[in-house]
């Protein structure tokens, strides 16, 4: 994964798996304090205290099509090597969330891909789900809310090719102006 | 052309598409529609899966075809990765691995417009060394 926005696909695909029905994703890049952390927040069926404990063993999954787990070690490799650290927080019945904090000019820290794309193509491939993603910029903040984009596009299909140009666009556009804004 | 940005510009351009937008009149029932499952677990991911999702969703509609192009989970392929599978209606599901972008175009052209098979089909009964007694 050379990506960070391919670790937010993976860890996206887990709370899918755990039944969520919303996904929320914060990216904080903060110049200042020299920090890039990453959230994805669930509201699916969660995990216990013993099963968050055993997320680093690659030995240990829920799925049964394969007996290795490798997400959230890659994950957690990543932020590491780039001098940060990753947290996962659960609880049954409410759900999960991952944090992942890197040191922005860590030399080992991945770039962040093509977010928008990502956040995107998930948001297609699963329209009956609410995703938030929230993108903030030394401090000021830019929210892409599934909830909003749906009653604005009403009978327009989520997963319709024209849709998912003109989302991404979006969502790059506010980051851009994001970031000439604060600049 | 301006660049979208607000809810409002969204709501000015979803006016514009609703005219030309006339193979979506079926997406109630998506029976009636290809079907394209892409396996975005880990394995996946890490092999390129996103790559080819783009490269589905763009050739489908450079063709078009009215598909929907979802993700999966694991299937338990990940020699193969990516993977993907396809269900045309009337047809059973088939999935095909090691898809990169031109195999991936290939798999609209040749299976799904054409009908016709193309290697790379992982066989449904197909066991990984894991289920082998």
């Amino acid at each position: 994964m050379n990506e960070i926005s391919l670790h937010i696909i993976d860890i996206i695909q887990n709370s899918l798996s755990a039944g969520a029905s919303l996904i929320r994703v914060i990216i904080d890049e903060n110049l200042v304090h020299n920090l890039l952390s990453v959230t994805i927040a669930d509201n699916g069926k969660g995990m216990t205290k013993e099963q968050v404990e055993r997320l680093d063993d690659p030995f240990f999954t829920s799925r049964t099509t394969r007996r290795v787990g490798m997400g959230i070690p890659l994950f957690r490799q990543s932020a590491e090597q780039s001098g940060g650290d990753l947290v996962v927080t659960s609880e049954p019945g409410f759900g999960t969330t991952v944090k992942a904090n890197f040191l922005n000019d860590h030399i080992d820290r991945p770039p962040l891909g093509e977010i928008a794309n990502s956040m995107v193509l998930m948001i297609s491939a699963n329209p009956d789900k609410d995703f938030v993603f929230e993108y903030i910029y030394n401090g000021s903040s830019y929210i892409f809310d599934t909830v909003e984009i749906k009653s604005v596009l009403e009978e327009l299909p989520l997963n319709d090719p024209a849709v998912i140009r003109m989302l991404t666009e979006m969502i790059d556009e506010n980051i851009k102006d994001l970031k000439t804004q604060s600049d | 052309m301006n660049k979208i940005k607000s809810l409002d510009d969204l709501r000015k351009m979803k006016q514009s598409l609703e005219h030309g937008m006339t193979i979506r009149e079926n997406s109630n029932s998506p029976e009636s529609l290809v079907q394209i499952r892409v396996a975005m677990a880990t394995c996946g991911i890490a092999a390129g899966a996103r790559t080819v999702m783009n490269t589905l969703i763009e050739k489908l509609e450079k063709e078009k075809i009215p598909a929907v192009v979802t993700q999966g989970g694991c299937m338990g392929y990940c020699y193969a990765e990516p993977t993907i599978e396809v269900k045309v209606p009337g047809k059973d599901p088939v999935v095909f691995g090691k898809v990169d972008s031109a195999v991936a175009e290939e798999i609209v052209v040749k299976y799904i417009k054409n009908g016709e098979l193309i290697d790379g089909i992982i066989p449904v009964n197909y066991q990984s060394i894991n289920e082998q007694k």
